[in-house]
Parts: C-alpha cells; sequence; structure tokens
C-alpha cells in the first residue's frame, strides 16, 4: 500500500479544447468523469465504462482514446479535445454536417465518439471505402442507426473533403 | 388521398428531411439526464443482490454510514414510509399471478441484481464505497431459471406460490382439429427465442428533486413516456398529479426499455422525499443489462394445416414465455405474448386458429416490452412453418406465400387471432421485393455459388405489424396506459409557431415529423415551426413514444391543430381584407388571394397585429391564436402494417458463422411522412433484428446467474459485420385517418429475425440440417451441417 487514499486528490495541469486547466481530481476518477463532471464538458458520453462502446471517446495528443480506460491523473500534462470544442476541424466539420444531412444518428448518444472516430480514420485515409469506413467505426456502437448511413455520411464527407482544398474551412 | 388537404399544400408531407434537432446532437450539445445536474445534487447506488433466489437479512448498515461522503442509507423500511408497492393486474386477465414489487427487496430476493440497499452521497463513487460496508446475510432458495424448470414447478419463482404460472391463456376456432384432419400436409416447428434485451447506449437514469414546502417534485429521466411516470410517481408517492412534473430531455435511445417502473427509479423519488434534496441515479452497464427489462424468452411450438389445394386451413400455436421474477408494471410482461399470439398467421388468410399461451415466472430479471414486442416471435414462426409447407408441397415459397397472402378484395378481415386486417399490400411488397432484391437473377447466382462450394442461403419473410395501439389496447385491461395526444400550436407575434406535444423525441424524429406536418396544415414555412416534446408541465396528458405511434397517432392530432390554426387565421384576415375566408389560401406564411395568387399580407404581419393592435381589428373579431386538439384513434385499436423482408446470407464452413451479405425490406407504414427518417427506422430495426438471430443473449447460468453482464458478454452488431439494407415502400393510406399514416418505427425489428433464419436454414438444407434455436450460434450451424458430429455438447 502507498500512502494515498482514495479520499486524496492529485493536482494535474493539462489543456482542453485549447484552455488551460488546472485541478485536483481523485486517482480513481476516469478522464470522460473529469471533463464531464468536473469541467462540464458533456459532448463525450459514457455508454458502457468498460471500453467496449466508443461513446465517450476523445482526444488526446492527437489520438482518439476511450475517455473511460484513461485516468484522469494520466492526462496531466497533455492536450485534449472533446467535440464540445468551438473550433472544430475541417474532419469533425464535415462530418457534423453529413451525419445531420444523412440522419446517421438517431439518438445521438454515440455520436460524438463516432465523429471523432470518422475524423481519425479519414485524417490517415481521405477516400476510404465502405468496408474499411466500417472496420475503422467498429470499436462504436450505435444502437439506432443500423451504421448504414453512418457509413454513407462519412463517405459523402471524404467526397466534400476532397473537394475543398485544405486549411479552408467548410461551411458549418 | 384524403379530400381533406393533407399534403397538398407546400409539400412537407412526404419529404425526406434532415432533423433540425440533431444540430445539436452532432455537436456534442444534446442534453442527456446524466448531463443536467440541480444544485446540492446526491447520488444514489444501489446494493444487488448476488442471489437469484434467497431470503436475506441486513445485518449492519452503521459502518455504510460512516463512509465520507455518504448521507444515508436506505432499506425498503426507510423507502416505504413514502412509497408503494406496485402489481401488476389486467382487468381483463384477472388470474393474472404476479406479486407486489418494491423499490427495495423485502426479506426475499428474486432475481441475481435486484435492490436491496441504496446508499446516497456527496458522489457516486462515495455511495458504493458505502455498498461495500453493507453487511447481509443470505440463506439461499432454489431458484428457477428456464423455462422448463418453470413450468415443471419443482422450484417456485415465489417460496410459498402455488406454481411458477403467472397466466395461462386458451382459444380456438371451431374446426381446428377437422382442418388438420382433413389436412393434405402438417408441417411442424419448434423454435426457441432466448432472451436479448434493448441497450439503449444511454442507460437508464433519474434526476429527482423534492420539494418540501410545496410537496412538489421536479424528475428529469430518460424515458419514454413523461405523462404515464408522472402519473406512477404521484400515485405510488401519494402526490397530487399535477405537483409532480417529468421532464425527459434527451434521451438516448429507448426501443421499449425505458417505458416501465423500475425498482431504482422509484428508490430516488423516494429518496428525494424523505431526504428533501435532489437525488440522482444513472445506471452503469453491467446494472442495465441486469436490471432492464429483458424480452423474448418464448418456445413455441407450432402446426400448420395444408389443404389439397395448397391453401393454409388451420394454424395451431403453443408459447411458453418467460416473465422473470414479476409481470413488469404497470404494462405487463403478458402484453409479449399476447402481442405474439395476435400476429401470428400474419400476411395469411387463416380461418381455423387455436393457440394457447403459458407465462411462467422465473428467478431472473423481468421480461418486457421491447422493440416490436411478440412480433419477431410471430413472424419467425409462422415464416418457418411458410418455407416448411412450401417444401412439403414441393413448390416455390414464394408461389405458397401468394396463394395463401389475405387479398385485397377480403380486407377488412379478422383473423381468428384477432387483428382486424386492413389496407394491407402483402402482393405489391413481395413483387417489389423481388425486383428490389434481383431475386431471380440472385437464385442463378445462389447455385452457381453452391457449386463453387459456397453455403450460401436466401429467406424471404413476410409479416403484419400492429401499431399506433389506440385506448382499448390497455383500457379494457384497466391499465393507465394513455393512447391519446394532446397538441397545442401557439403562434408568436413574429408569425412563428411554437408547438407542445405529449409525444415523446427518444431518437425516432417524430419531432421533425410534427414540424412538417403542422407546417403542411397551417400553410407555414417548415423553419418557423418550433415542436417541444417530453416536459408533462408544458404539454396536457397523452402517450409518450411507444407502439410506434408518433406518426399515426400523434400526427393525425397536429394536423387537426395546424388546421384549426389555419382556420382562425384565415378568418381574420379575411375579415381585415374585406373578403370571405375560401377566397384566400394559406402558404408559406403569404395570406394568398386565390384566383390570382397575389400575397395580401404575411401571417407575422397578421399575428402582431392580433397581438399588439386588436382595436385595429374589426368589430368582434376575436382569433385565437393558440389553439389545442386532442385525441386518438377510434377503431383499429391495433392498426395493422405490413412487408416483406429477405436475407441473404452466407457461412462460413469451418467456423460456423453467418455473415449476412445483403437485406432487404419493403413495407408499407401508410402514408410516408419523412422517407429519410423512415428508411433509417427500417434499417436500425432490422440491425437490432439481425442482432436477435445471430448475437444478442442474455444468459443466466443454471442456478440463476446472470452471465451477460457487459458489452463484451453481450454481442451487438457491429459496423464490420453488418450489410448495407436496401429500403423500399408500398404506400397503403390508412383509411380511418386523414393523413392515412401508421407507425414504423418497428416494422424493421419485426422480421429481419425470420428473414435471417429462413436463409440460414436454406443455406443448410443441402445438408439435411436445420437450425431452431435464437440466435442462431456457430456451434448449432456446424451441427446442422453435420461438422459436429460425435463432438460432445
Amino acid at each position: 500500500m502507498n500512502n494515498t487514499s482514495l479520499d486524496d486528490t492529485i493536482a494535474i495541469s493539462l489543456s482542453v479544447n485549447g484552455t488551460n486547466v488546472s485541478a485536483r481530481v481523485s486517482p480513481r476518477g476516469s478522464l470522460v468523469d473529469f471533463l464531464r463532471h468536473g469541467l462540464g464538458l458533456t459532448g463525450s458520453h459514457v455508454g458502457c465504462e468498460h471500453g467496449v462502446c466508443g461513446a465517450c471517446n476523445v482526444i488526446v495528443e492527437g489520438r482518439v482514446v476511450r475517455g473511460c480506460l484513461m485516468l484522469a491523473v494520466q492526462a496531466d500534462g497533455a492536450q485534449i479535445t472533446t467535440i464540445d470544442s468551438m473550433s472544430p476541424d475541417r474532419y469533425v466539420l464535415a462530418l457534423q454536417q453529413a451525419f445531420y444531412e444523412r440522419a446517421a444518428l438517431q439518438c445521438g448518444f454515440c455520436t460524438s465518439g463516432m465523429i471523432l472516430q470518422a475524423a481519425e480514420l479519414l485524417r490517415r485515409n481521405e477516400t476510404p471505402t465502405r468496408e474499411e469506413i466500417r472496420d475503422a467505426l467498429s470499436g462504436n456502437y450505435c444502437r439506432c442507426t443500423g451504421y448504414h448511413a453512418i457509413v454513407d455520411a462519412v463517405q459523402t464527407a471524404s467526397h466534400a473533403l476532397n473537394a475543398t482544398p485544405s486549411g479552408n474551412r467548410l461551411p458549418g | 388521398m384524403s379530400s381533406n388537404g393533407a399534403g397538398k399544400a407546400a409539400g412537407y408531407i412526404g419529404k425526406g428531411m434532415p432533423r433540425a434537432a440533431t444540430r445539436r446532437l452532432v455537436s456534442g450539445r444534446g442534453r442527456y439526464v446524466d448531463d443536467i445536474s440541480l444544485k446540492g445534487e446526491l447520488h444514489a447506488a444501489f446494493l444487488r443482490s448476488p442471489r437469484p433466489h434467497a431470503s436475506f437479512k441486513i445485518l449492519e448498515t452503521t459502518e455504510a454510514k460512516a463512509v465520507d461522503g455518504v448521507i444515508a442509507v436506505l432499506t425498503v423500511e426507510d423507502i416505504e414510509t413514502v412509497c408503494g408497492p406496485w402489481q401488476c393486474t389486467l382487468a381483463n386477465a384477472p388470474n393474472l399471478f404476479s406479486p407486489p414489487q418494491r423499490p427495495l427487496a423485502l426479506q426475499r430476493v428474486v432475481f441475481q441484481g435486484e435492490p436491496i440497499a441504496m446508499v446516497v452521497a456527496m458522489s457516486r463513487a462515495q455511495a458504493e464505497d458505502g455498498l461495500e460496508r453493507i453487511v447481509v446475510e443470505y440463506d439461499d432458495l432454489p431458484a428457477v431459471t428456464s423455462i422448463e424448470d418453470a413450468i415443471a414447478g419443482e422450484a417456485r419463482t415465489h417460496a410459498g406460490a402455488p406454481s411458477n404460472l403467472a397466466l395461462e391463456y386458451v382459444q380456438s376456432t371451431s374446426g381446428v382439429e377437422l382442418a388438420f384432419d382433413k389436412a393434405a400436409h402438417v408441417v411442424h416447428q419448434r423454435l426457441k427465442f432466448n432472451r436479448k434485451t434493448g441497450v439503449p447506449l444511454e442507460p437508464r437514469g433519474i434526476l429527482a428533486s423534492y420539494d418540501p414546502a410545496d410537496d412538489a417534485m421536479l424528475v428529469h429521466a430518460s424515458h419514454q413516456m413523461p405523462h404515464q411516470l408522472q402519473l406512477i410517481i404521484a400515485d405510488l408517492l401519494d402526490m397530487q398529479l399535477n405537483k409532480v412534473r417529468v421532464i425527459c430531455p434527451d434521451v438516448g435511445g429507448g426501443f421499449g426499455i425505458k417505458m416501465h417502473i423500475y425498482p431504482e427509479e422509484m428508490a430516488v423519488c423516494a429518496a428525494t422525499k424523505i431526504l428533501g434534496r435532489p437525488v440522482k441515479y444513472v445506471a452503469d452497464r453491467i446494472e442495465s443489462m441486469l436490471s432492464d427489462v429483458h424480452a423474448r424468452e418464448h418456445v413455441v411450438e407450432a402446426s400448420m394445416a395444408i389443404d389439397s389445394d395448397g391453401r393454409i386451413s388451420a394454424l395451431k400455436v403453443d408459447d411458453i414465455q418467460g416473465l422473470g421474477a414479476y409481470s413488469v408494471y404497470p404494462r405487463s410482461s403478458t402484453a409479449e405474448g399476447f402481442s405474439a399470439l395476435r400476429a401470428m398467421g400474419g400476411a395469411y388468410k387463416i380461418e381455423q386458429f387455436s393457440a394457447r399461451l403459458r407465462s411462467v415466472l422465473q428467478n431472473k430479471v423481468m421480461t418486457g416490452q421491447y422493440r416490436s414486442v411478440g412480433h419477431p416471435v410471430a413472424v419467425a414462426i409462422t415464416e418457418a412453418l411458410i418455407e416448411q409447407g412450401a417444401r412439403a408441397r414441393g413448390e416455390s415459397s414464394i408461389v405458397f406465400r401468394k396463394r395463401n397472402f389475405v387479398k385485397a378484395s377480403e380486407m377488412p378481415w379478422v383473423s381468428p387471432a384477432g387483428g382486424r386486417m386492413i389496407d394491407l399490400s402483402h402482393y405489391e411488397c413481395l413483387d417489389k421485393l423481388l425486383i428490389l432484391s434481383g431475386h431471380a437473377e440472385l437464385e442463378r447466382q445462389i447455385t452457381v455459388w453452391r457449386e463453387q462450394g459456397r453455403v450460401v442461403g436466401f429467406g424471404l419473410a413476410s409479416f403484419v405489424e400492429f401499431t399506433a395501439t389506440g385506448a382499448e389496447g390497455y383500457g379494457r385491461a384497466g391499465v393507465l396506459v394513455s393512447s391519446q395526444d394532446t397538441v397545442i400550436v401557439a403562434m408568436d407575434p413574429t408569425g412563428m409557431v411554437t408547438v407542445q406535444s405529449s409525444a415523446a423525441e427518444i431518437g425516432q424524429g417524430i419531432q421533425q415529423g410534427l414540424a412538417q406536418i403542422i407546417a403542411d396544415a397551417v400553410g407555414l414555412p417548415i423553419v418557423s415551426i418550433r415542436v417541444n416534446l417530453g416536459d408533462t408541465q408544458a404539454s396536457p396528458h397523452g402517450g409518450g413514444a411507444w407502439s410506434s405511434r408518433g406518426a399515426a397517432i400523434t400526427g393525425e392530432v397536429a394536423w387537426q391543430a395546424g388546421r384549426k390554426l389555419r382556420a382562425e387565421l384565415l378568418s381574420a384576415a379575411a375579415a381585415i381584407l374585406q373578403t370571405e375566408a375560401e377566397q384566400l389560401d394559406l402558404v408559406e406564411g403569404d395570406v394568398i388571394e386565390k384566383p390570382s395568387g397575389r400575397a395580401r399580407m404575411t401571417v407575422a404581419e397578421l399575428s402582431e397585429m392580433i397581438q399588439f393592435r386588436p382595436y385595429d381589428l374589426p368589430e368582434g373579431l376575436r382569433p385565437q391564436l393558440t389553439v389545442a386538439h386532442g385525441g386518438g384513434r377510434g377503431g383499429d385499436t391495433f392498426l395493422p402494417t405490413n412487408g416483406v423482408q429477405a436475407a441473404l446470407v452466407e457461412i462460413d464452413k469451418m467456423s460456423g458463422k453467418v455473415v449476412v451479405l445483403k437485406h432487404w425490406v419493403v413495407e408499407d407504414c401508410g402514408r410516408v411522412i419523412n422517407p429519410l427518417l423512415v428508411d433509417e427506422q427500417i434499417r436500425g430495426g432490422v440491425v437490432q433484428g439481425i442482432g436477435e438471430a445471430l448475437y444478442e443473449h442474455c444468459r443466466y447460468t443454471e442456478d440463476g446467474q446472470f452471465a451477460s453482464g457487459t458489452l463484451a458478454d453481450y454481442l451487438l452488431p457491429m459496423a464490420a459485420d453488418m450489410p448495407d439494407v436496401s429500403v423500399a415502400h408500398v404506400e397503403t393510406p390508412y383509411s380511418g385517418s386523414v393523413l392515412g399514416a401508421k407507425g414504423a418505427g418497428e416494422a424493421g425489428a419485426c422480421a429481419a429475425p425470420a428473414a435471417i433464419l429462413n436463409a440460414v436454414n436454406a443455406a443448410l438444407a443441402p445438408f439435411g440440417g436445420s437450425v431452431d434455436t435464437l440466435p442462431i450460434s456457430p456451434v448449432a450451424v456446424l451441427r446442422a451441417m453435420g461438422a459436429l458430429q460425435g463432438v460432445a455438447a
């Protein structure tokens, strides 16, 4: 046993959506709980708490991470982006527009995680096939849509991105 | 088409439009229950029984109370001071046996996961710390788990109960036995359906806040029926109905799981009343898996008699349904069994029918209504029999289906199972599906694939689904569930319209559908309509989201409300413009002179005048800018819809894994309000149905331990495993309404399991084997292929 009890807190400093944050957090608290309840950033959702569903996805140091599998203390010093960001990148913007237009969401609970995961796919593969999209999103459960519309929307976003020179912001 | 002009105006009805509300959701701006906080809120956690059936005694709670942050440890004795028990009863099935249920168990637990104590603390983590320090003594009792054991009745689900039979129901027409005696062919099918559950991605959650000064309660809940929940909270906590306000904010999926009264939600309402502070509880995933209602645990034996002309002359069904430890309150778990019986025989004209339903109690969590309640069971058994019947006659099942469909000229026809068949399009749907799927070419292709050694099969399933349940459904059972809705339409001084309704939005898109209907009904641009749902304080009592009722019931009421507002506006404009209302039209917010098409004024100008300068209006003119309309459907308590689904599957010979290569649906939900959203309802339902057919299984061990507590144990369909789903429609408007809309939200789930089952069995036919259990396991497939001979189970 070390000297840290469950009720002790640990100081962390990190950047969240471009803002520097310092806080004291419980060592047992997850990153997503800290973001949601500590900072009020409720865009990422808690669907399973064991890393299967992907609803809690956030971006840590440029990579999509399960917010429920990472402790808040592990985020000390990290740069974090969530769906709540007021300046989404071009991939997220294109996906948000395509998801909206294609009705690629119903209840919306999976959507934040789904869009962040799809954005990561498009960042490394701007023209994915339907199979590649389905593979990339297989760590994200959607219980409403049956995925077909989501695959369509990711393809639409991919086409829109390819029609727009990089760096230009799409109409939101 | 109605003479009333529905859909003729600007034409939002029938137009595929995205849901305005999803702009918020794609930006992470949704507000689900756990995103809402109240000052001073406390967090609840539940101590759950690890035993499926046991007497218990709570020996020690003082240590739990001493844990940092713990405010209270509550047991049934505390809760019962403010919240009474509930009991599922049905006036039309007075022999139903289901004991009273409480927010926390009293002396005996009857399923694993049943809550027995509650810790309320400053944080959820501290509440969970408290749970670990409660000391309980259990004295195990024998547990009943399988349907077979429940029927055998050696052990009792409720110690001391006379049997495990909650309900037995039989019905028969007079000529069933004669039809079987005279039959040219009799085919038989047994199917076993394992439990599954809805798995809305947002777990159940509630935030309740009691104000002792006003004896009032504010409840935020992830629930499908705000008014039903309000009514029951008020009843069980002995409060005045209008002092309970239930808000259902964004709801992260329902699928029927969030329509019931659960112990945890009632315990939270009791706790806030006891403590006078807001209390929140959100289930974690393991809690959801073991405490949300499960569904569709059935063993069905059925026989079909076919006469020498190839007509189905009779159907006999024996269904045993597992209820869990209680019949769920208030809608009853037996509703699933009755719903399955009503849908038996589906699309076919079968005059002789007998059925026996036995609903049994088990030491498992309750079963309850889940998307397409009961229908998937009926469709799977009926369509499996259809395939068998066609095989017995040595003809194509398409020919056999078409010979036996209920023809348009025979409708309305009341089936002996109790469904009034009206406005259905079996032939059109099947023909359209055969074209959509390229069936003729596909059959040739399947032959080629088989020659190449691939194991592939194509399966069809016709279905009838009853939707938009009317008042008699629950009313005759004495269950206080509203099938009515009220829609309030109010125009503001800028010409914008705010709508309040008792419908509920759970992701299906009814908010958008109502906006489209009202825009057309009044004659306004869609952007001027804002629809608010899910708040009992804003809307009069009504039904919420169940039974695919939104378009058919709320939509119809919304149309009528919109027409009332239109009439008010046109009369006012006519008086002001010194003409007759009949000479004017209202199009996209402009008051138009009919012959010339000339715009005379805008509704914004009209509304502003009525609001701020009523003295300028002609003498005696008092136009109403807020109108309401309420109602439900009269006839056709169970409004039938129909369709056909088909699946193409391939079996991996090595593993027995079934891969769905493609799925097709042609369905008829009458007038389609928004094809974009309806198609996605169908697709989502299909994939839930594929999950039901191939993956999803709430497993219990023989001794009643729940073994599917995580999403790693309970398999959901994932993107990579799912096919694209082609959807098309036939539109046969419901003749009993102006809009002609019927339910669409459950049609996908209704027949997908049957189509997959038939496709798998078609693939297995060359091997001489078949499967008869859902979900279809790879092991069962390998066995049916003869690939596991000599291998022990």
